[in-house]
């Protein structure tokens, strides 16, 4: 009586097993080799099935199957564009306008002129002509000479004004935030499980938690109206419906100062998350890569620092750092976890195998990052470059009848197009970009690529342009939108 | 605490598991060596790392080229100029004259036999990387690969760990030098077919780690026909491709696909500068594919680990000297076959064999008679011996995952000549006492080995902690050198 309903009990499982569907697996951007027009960006189901059938018989992995395929994103299409005719003043005044990548260009000269009057004849030794290229050619710790956890753990430490210490041990360094960020999902979240975000997010997080941990981003919608401001009621729904459909969040994922919208994260606000990961006995990822980015008069607060003061669980929280942004170096790949959970930290450092900082870049920056006086004058000067670029673009922007998100960081800004687009709708929104691309020549990010929920913000970067260049920009906006009634309504 | 009880469980999987590997004995000699390294007047007594597969008998042409080529380094006063833009390259591309250059030296390196193509070279975090990378691109967690024995032991973490990919092992025999024969692949094969194990490759290490042998060109004509028979892929990994100090010359899986019938979208090469040239620390890993959706993917996850654009500066100036580039390969040639001749001769003199090789920064050496009995346990415990009384850091053929117990790798390039002839004496003395022993009564006999069984030859560190400090710090990995006490360059102001 009971065996037969039991063995078709059975085979039903093994039935529904085999012929369950796939989950819908969202589509991770990534950087394109060919710019596939506007129209082209709607169709990505049935693109996929062409692609793994054009493959043939020989099989790769799923996960390369759709990371190989051309990007849609528009955030790699500019970025590619911008990159295949580069705008110069002089040898290229018709090239595209690069706004789509976070990069500061502001301070090169300074670092230039460290180098010059700091480093001899060679990468490998001090002047007194003693050189031994065993120091850098040899295996190193993977996870950062403790030379350079020092060096790197006192940069953190002034950049963020010297209201906490950081502590070398609880260091590892990986070759860019990128790897850092990637390493950490791989430690804290299996296959799976998920990380709430905030939204708008800087576009790169979909690799980098995304790509090859099978770990999810869960965005929590932060909206115009409050500025862009997290809340918690928005994170504790987002993570009671994710839990309802049967996804574990692992932790919550910010960046502070935010990318792309630049504002900050109040003492108070650090407070209600840390209260909440601890009720929900999860991660907090802190992605501090603009912490030295500051122009406004805002104080910024890291987590490191809320940790110190309160008496809060420091084992759920770990800090992404990195040299991209505040000491202008993404060449050279330098990147941080900065973790207080001894078993996070031992994983890491296995895993930093995988990608370690190459050893003539940390001998170098053993060096630069140990001149207190030049960090000291880099810092002050990098703060006033910015403050005048930003106070600049957002003026000329403003000019346009384009108003800026409030923002007291990065190198960029979040800036209000709604008006501009044609139809509140994505494709509005995707046109507009195309237009400012392809007509204007001005490569900017659309919110759309950033998951923002509200239609027509786009993140402009200023800090690869002159001073000089901003009229130019201007004038290509007001070229690109020049049907546009509102724009005309301005002056 | 509260939550250091949840901690654990706070955890990834793979923060937890042990598929690193890093519990392997292979690891466990590190250890050992760390503890109480050997230096020729400051502690003689120590252990000696002839378990470090590195490079530095060429430095000192290294150094001489860079002291030479201040404009390759952007961070001169002549290289200044270029500061900027290598500074801010971030392009997952990799700098078109790194590529170049990388291209070039692997070409070279297999005799100019072969082209390789600058758009098909995909930078990663080291061989290490790159080996992970590869797997990323071609196998699906729950996936196997095929990979011939003894392989190396870092395998179990590069193509495992976060992959989720297994290793099924082809079991090769000294009986016939380890060459890995077409009966043995399709056994294997058809042994994983039959437990449902989906093989979707093959992994070779050509120079082999650890025989130091290269392969022939029927044993990689053999190996391209299988894996074109089963439609799975091949990926060779060709770091120790310059290492080959005497002939058969090295030759490249890509030569060998040249005037053959096989589907080029199944063969991949890894590539580094961590044995060719003695380059460990500049993390350069080369994922080299003929299968352009591979290239694709492996170029986007390249982003996990670039290799810094001051170092891709400096080693396309480097390696585009061709004058250099070619002194350099003669040179280390010459010094690795000295210094293998040396180990060599010396072994036979106490009767010692090693497998015959002419490649890689090691040998593979036959400790059969020693063995008490032909098991992996008594090659454990003599290996035990070896590190603790002998004070030398060898790895036991278990952690290559041989089937014969009884071999070991050494490793014979990271150390002076001084420290040469100190190992050598060592295992003289040691391979002697052991047949002075044979020749006296059992009981005697037992009783010394029971008195070595007795000390304290249990590795009592806990493995969990292997590679959590500075394992291998400049300080102690190359002990010829004056190495100064800190690299810190300081500034002048």
């Amino acid at each position: 009586g009971s065996v037969i309903p039991c063995a078709l009990f059975y085979f039903l499982q093994l039935y529904l097993k085999r012929h369950r569907s796939p989950k819908p697996q969202s589509n991770p951007p990534s950087p394109t080799t060919s710019s596939p027009k506007l129209a082209e960006m709607t169709r990505t189901s049935s693109r996929s099935n062409l692609f793994s059938r054009s493959i043939g018989q020989v099989r790769i992995s799923s996960r390369a199957i759709s990371i190989a395929k051309p990007n849609e994103s528009p955030y790699y299409i500019g970025l590619d564009k911008a990159s295949e005719d580069p705008y110069d003043r002089l040898s290229n005044p018709d090239g595209v306008i690069q706004l789509g990548l976070s990069e500061n260009r502001l301070c090169f000269d300074l670092i230039e002129k460290w180098m010059s009057e700091n480093l001899g004849h060679s990468i490998t030794g001090r002047d007194n002509g003693e050189l031994n290229i065993n120091g850098i050619a040899t295996y190193q710790p993977f996870d950062g000479t403790m030379e350079l956890k020092l060096a790197m753990a006192g940069f953190m430490s002034h950049i963020m004004g010297g209201a906490v210490t950081f502590e070398p041990s609880q260091m590892v360094l990986t070759a860019g935030a990128t790897p850092a960020i990637e390493t950490l999902c791989f430690c804290l979240a299996d296959q799976g499980n998920a990380f709430l975000v905030p939204t708008p997010y800087y576009p790169g997080f979909d690799r980098d938690v995304k790509f090859r941990t099978g770990v999810e981003l869960i965005p929590v919608h932060c909206r115009s109206t409050d500025n862009f401001a997290l809340s918690i009621t928005a994170l504790d729904q987002a993570f009671n419906q994710t839990r309802k459909h049967g996804t574990k969040i692992r932790g919550i994922l910010l960046s502070n100062p935010a990318n792309p919208v630049g504002n900050l994260l109040s003492r108070e606000m650090l407070y209600a998350i840390l209260d909440f990961a601890r009720e929900k006995n999860i991660h907090v990822i802190s992605d501090e890569i603009f912490a030295g980015s500051m122009y406004g008069n805002e104080e910024f607060v890291s987590m490191a620092e809320v940790l110190d003061s309160e008496g809060f669980d420091k084992n759920r929280v770990h800090i992404v750092y990195g040299l991209s942004k505040d000491l202008s170096l993404p060449g050279f790949r330098v990147g941080v976890i900065y973790s207080f959970n001894e078993n996070v930290l031992a994983a890491a450092r296995k895993l930093t195998r995988f990608s370690s900082v190459s050893a003539p870049t940390q001998r170098l920056l053993v060096s630069m990052l140990s001149d207190a006086r030049f960090i000291e004058e880099y810092i002050k000067t990098n703060k006033r470059r910015l403050q005048n670029m930003h106070a600049l673009f957002v003026a000329g922007l403003k000019g346009l009848n384009i108003r800026c998100a409030d923002s007291s960081a990065g190198l960029y800004c979040w800036a209000d197009m709604s008006k501009l687009i044609s139809s509140y709708s994505e494709k509005g929104e995707l046109e507009l970009w195309d237009k400012l691309l392809n007509v204007g020549k001005i490569n900017v990010t659309p919110g759309s690529a950033c998951h923002c929920i509200e239609l027509g913000w786009f993140r402009c970067c200023f800090t690869t342009l002159a001073e000089e260049d901003i009229p130019v920009v201007l004038e290509r906006i007001r070229k690109a939108v020049e049907n546009t009634t509102d724009l005309l309504n301005s002056s | 605490m509260e939550f250091t009880r949840k901690n654990r469980q706070l955890l990834s999987r793979i923060a937890t598991n042990d598929r690193h590997g890093e519990n392997s004995p292979y690891f466990d000699g590190w250890k050992a060596y760390d503890s109480n390294p050997f230096h020729p007047i400051h502690n003689p007594d120590g252990v000696i790392q002839m378990g470090l597969a590195e490079n530095p008998l060429c430095f000192d042409l290294i150094e001489k080229w860079i002291r030479e080529n201040p404009d390759a380094s952007i961070c001169t006063a002549e290289g200044l100029d270029k500061f900027k833009d290598i500074a801010i390259y971030q392009d997952y591309h990799g700098l078109r004259e790194f590529r170049e250059a990388v291209a070039k030296l692997m070409g070279r390196v297999g005799g100019n036999r072969v082209t390789f193509d600058p758009n098909r070279i995909v930078m990663s975090g080291g061989a290490t990387g790159a080996n992970e990378t590869a797997i990323f691109c071609l196998a699906d967690p729950g996936d196997a690969f095929l990979v011939p024995s003894p392989y190396y032991a870092g395998f179990a973490r590069d193509l495992r760990w976060r992959t989720g990919v297994e290793i099924v092992p082809v079991h090769c025999k000294s009986s016939n030098n380890f060459r890995i024969t077409r009966a043995a692949l399709e056994e294997a094969y058809e042994k994983a077919q039959r437990s449902n194990i989906n093989i979707k490759g093959v992994i070779i290490t050509n120079p082999s780690n650890p025989l130091g042998t290269v392969l022939d060109k029927e044993t990689l004509r053999s190996l391209v026909s299988f894996v074109t028979d089963k439609k799975i892929h091949l990926v060779s990994d060709e770091i120790y491709a310059a290492t080959v100090f005497s002939s058969p010359r090295f030759i490249s899986v890509a030569e060998v696909m040249q005037d053959m019938d096989c589907n080029r979208d199944l063969i991949h090469i890894i590539y580094s500068l961590s044995k060719d040239m003695g380059f460990p620390g500049f993390r350069v890993g080369i994922v080299y594919s003929f299968n352009d959706d591979v290239t694709n993917c492996a170029r986007k996850m390249s982003s996990f680990g670039l290799v810094s654009s001051q170092t891709q500066f400096l080693l396309a100036s480097m390696l585009s000297d061709d004058e250099f580039v070619g002194n350099f390969l003669r040179e280390s040639s010459k010094r690795l076959a000295k210094r293998r001749h040396v180990f060599t001769k010396g072994l036979e003199e106490v009767g010692i064999s090693t497998i015959k090789s002419n490649a890689g920064l090691f040998f593979w050496m036959d400790m059969r008679p020693l063995l008490k009995e032909q098991t992996t346990k008594a090659e454990t415990e003599l290996w035990r011996v070896i590190i603790n009384k002998v004070k030398l850091n060898v790895s036991p053929g278990s952690s290559f995952h041989c089937s014969e117990p009884g071999w070991f790798r050494v490793c014979f390039a990271n150390m002076d000549d001084k420290t040469v002839e100190v190992a050598l004496d060592r295992i003289r003395e040691f391979v002697l006492q052991g047949k002075e022993e044979n020749n006296h009564e059992a009981d005697k006999s037992q009783g010394r080995a029971q008195r070595w069984r007795k000390q304290n030859l249990r590795l009592s560190f806990s493995s969990s902690r292997l590679y959590d400090e500075s394992l291998m710090s400049p300080h102690m990995i190359s002990p010829h050198s004056p190495i100064p006490h800190s690299p810190l360059v300081r500034a002048r102001t």
